[in-house]
């Protein structure tokens, strides 16, 4: 695999100009639970920030608020420039931008894996079929899927799946790409395949944050590794301080479980 | 490769595949003194209910009632001159029908299968050997041939033509209108009153009516029970509320009594109009019941992906949602209408001489006073042709729209 991205969604990793801007983000449920207690995050850039925390922490709806699939009631989240605001008026605009992949990989079962990477650029970005069918052919190559390219979703492993799944998103051409525990669904097996694939996304430079548990991939790849806790960032510090010297007790307590 | 549905564990072929039938008898029917001693009863009570039905049906029964009465059985009062009129239009369906064949069979290596050869010989032979259709083999037979060659031409189109299956699509909706017009007349051709429509023809028409005006209806009601307005949502719940507390046969009376009522005398809808609008009001809301429960059926994580690709909720609903809901509830929505269809019966209440009330009317005939096994069993057998083909419609759409292997 030599490069993933398309030509459009190049990037200059040496720049330290901000693409996601979260200011003290609180957010309620509608049962009333504050799931987010004041959240603050930038990321830059080019730059591969992980996400880690124990399940039920609010990372997965930390990381919802950057395209709006969550709404959120305080504080500010800014993507690109794009003020997201509380009613999620711009939605659209900002999700263009945004990519987005899931644990269970949502992949539409009704369509051929061709047919799901080019959904969007045909319906959204207007592209031309013929079009989006190069970019999507050539994106599918790359994450090693290309002989599929006429199967249904139901027809993969879970790993092909995943892979699918971050191709249809890249074909958007984001400007940054947000990972919800991408290999949690997965068997043991499949877990490189696709920690692979966003390896290699990294080292051309995607800006991305990442929810994983993978200490090995946040070790390698992670700029950034940031552990929540309760709705608050308990730690924000480098991969190397993070694993080998934590500041924080719940950063050793979380730590001396998962590793 | 990875499938994630196949079912067996064993390497070898599942037991019972290759087996001879003595032997599937022994295991299935004859395991111990129980099972023996049930399948010699059932197949003696069988046996005898076989016996007799045959022997009535062909030494007891008079089955001359049909065939005198066929024409009043199939089209009603229709004046038999005009009768070209209904064949023109068995000779459109069949042509859209067989396209349509060829056209969904295209890459199959072979158009038709031993299985559908060997019915359409059985149905041809049936037609020449049925006196009540007889008479009418010279048409039925060049009928079936429609079906065969167009069927042949369809598949042509279908190789050369990307959006053939488009163009029947539009087709099948503008021969409703072509058959509007050629059982109903105007434009040149002579006018024939719905007093005059009945039997099969009545049937067959206010059916596919009701299920065309009900369906499109019915996902309405279900998008609108599901909508984030409130005033939308509890619009569209009390409607299928109210609609599913009332039986039928009141709603087709009410269609006959009232609606005329709230529109001035010119503008009044015909009586098979009113019939349908009742018939398509009252299975719209069972229908919204069925799509609701598909659309529950889909994953939220659909919808996320589809936002998350920056997909607009129209979009997200036609592109996603609501292909894989109306799949999921293809068994229910065909249910349906197969509901529908056998509710076209209670037209008669309402005085409309559908296929059930004609076989009432020429029950009422002196002539054929007492025959009600053979007009009744005559009828059924129709009511089971159509809802069958239905049924294995709705399989085979299934079948085709399965992705999962
Ligand atoms: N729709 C919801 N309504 C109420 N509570 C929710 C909802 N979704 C998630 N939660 C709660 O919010 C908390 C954080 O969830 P989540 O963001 O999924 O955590 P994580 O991804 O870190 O496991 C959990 O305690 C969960 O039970
Ligand atoms: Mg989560």
């Amino acid at each position: 695999m030599t490069q993933i991205q398309t030509e459009a969604a190049q990037i200059d990793t040496t720049g330290n100009e901000p693409v996601i801007v979260a200011k003290d983000v609180e957010k309620w449920y509608d049962n009333g639970f504050n799931v987010l207690k004041g959240v603050s995050l930038t990321v830059y850039r080019g730059e591969v920030v992980v996400v880690m925390g124990p399940s039920g922490s609010g990372k997965s709806t930390f990381i919802r608020t950057f395209n709006a699939l969550e709404p959120y009631q305080r504080g500010s989240i800014e993507v690109d420039g794009i003020l997201i605001s509380h009613d999620l008026k711009n939605i659209e605009a900002i999700r263009r931008e945004v990519g987005m992949v899931f644990q269970q990989f949502n992949l539409f079962p009704h369509l051929t894996v061709l047919q799901n990477v080019t959904l969007a650029p045909i319906w959204v970005r207007r592209w031309p079929k013929a079009k989006a069918e190069e970019v999507a052919m050539r994106l599918l190559d790359r994450v090693g899927i290309l002989e599929q390219a006429h199967k249904y979703p139901g027809q993969l492993s879970g790993g092909q799946q995943q892979r699918v799944a971050i191709a249809r998103s890249l074909a958007m051409q984001p400007k940054v790409m947000l990972f919800d525990e991408p290999t949690s669904a997965l068997d043991p097996e499949m877990v490189r395949e696709v920690l692979d694939v966003m390896r290699t996304l990294a080292k051309e430079g995607m800006t991305m944050v990442c929810v994983t548990h993978e200490v090995g991939f946040a070790r390698e790849v992670a700029d950034r590794v940031v552990l929540m806790d309760g709705g608050v960032l308990v730690e924000e510090n480098t991969p190397m301080e993070f694993f080998n010297n934590p500041q924080e007790e719940r950063t050793q307590k979380f730590l001396s479980q998962i590793l | 490769m990875t499938t994630t549905t196949s079912g067996s564990f064993s390497a070898g072929p599942p037991a019972g595949a290759k087996i001879g039938p003595i032997a599937w008898a022994r295991k299935h029917l004859f395991s111990d003194w129980f099972n023996s001693l049930l399948t010699l009863i059932i197949v003696s009570v069988l046996g005898f209910a076989g016996f007799r039905l045959i022997t009535w049906a062909f030494i007891q029964a008079q089955w001359l009632l049909i065939p005198n009465n066929i024409g009043l059985l199939m089209s009603g009062t229709y004046p038999s001159n005009q009768y070209w009129r209904i064949w023109t239009l068995l000779g459109v369906v069949c042509t859209l029908a067989g396209l349509s064949w060829g056209i969904i069979a295209r890459n199959l290596s072979r158009l038709f299968s031993p299985w559908v050869l060997g019915g359409i010989a059985v149905v041809s032979a049936f037609f020449v050997v049925f006196p009540a259709t007889r008479p009418s083999s010279m048409i039925l037979l060049p009928m079936v041939a429609i079906v065969a060659v167009m069927a042949w031409v369809g598949r042509l189109v279908g190789r050369k033509l990307a959006i053939a299956g488009q163009l029947i699509s539009l087709l099948w909706f503008v021969s409703y209108f072509v058959a509007l017009w050629l059982i109903g007349g105007g434009l040149g051709l002579r006018t024939i009153s719905t007093n005059d429509w009945g039997g099969l023809v009545l049937t067959l028409f206010t059916a596919i009516s009701g299920i065309a005006l009900s369906f499109p209806l019915g996902m309405i009601l279900a998008l609108g029970r599901r909508s984030e307005l409130p005033v939308v949502r509890w619009l569209a719940t009390a409607y299928i509320e109210l609609v599913r507390g009332v039986p039928l046969v009141a709603l087709l009376f009410m269609g006959q009594v009232m609606i005329p009522l709230f529109l001035p005398e010119g503008a009044r809808p015909d009586r098979v109009v009113r019939a349908i609008i009742a018939l398509s009001l009252f299975s719209a809301a069972y229908l919204a019941e069925n799509v609701r429960a598909g659309l529950q059926a889909v994953p939220r994580g659909q919808q996320e992906a589809a936002a998350s690709l920056g997909l607009n909720t129209p979009l997200t609903l036609t592109l996603i949602v609501l292909p894989q809901a109306l799949k999921i509830a293809i068994p229910a929505i065909v249910g349906q209408f197969i509901s529908l269809f056998q509710d076209t019966t209670l037209l008669a209440i309402v005085g409309l001489a559908e296929l059930l009330g004609m076989g009432r009317s020429v029950l009422a005939n002196p002539a054929y006073l007492g025959r009600y096994a053979e007009m009744y069993l005559f009828l059924g057998i129709i009511y089971w042709v159509f809802c069958y083909a239905m049924s294995l419609g709705s399989r085979k759409l299934e079948q085709k729209l399965n992705t999962t292997h």
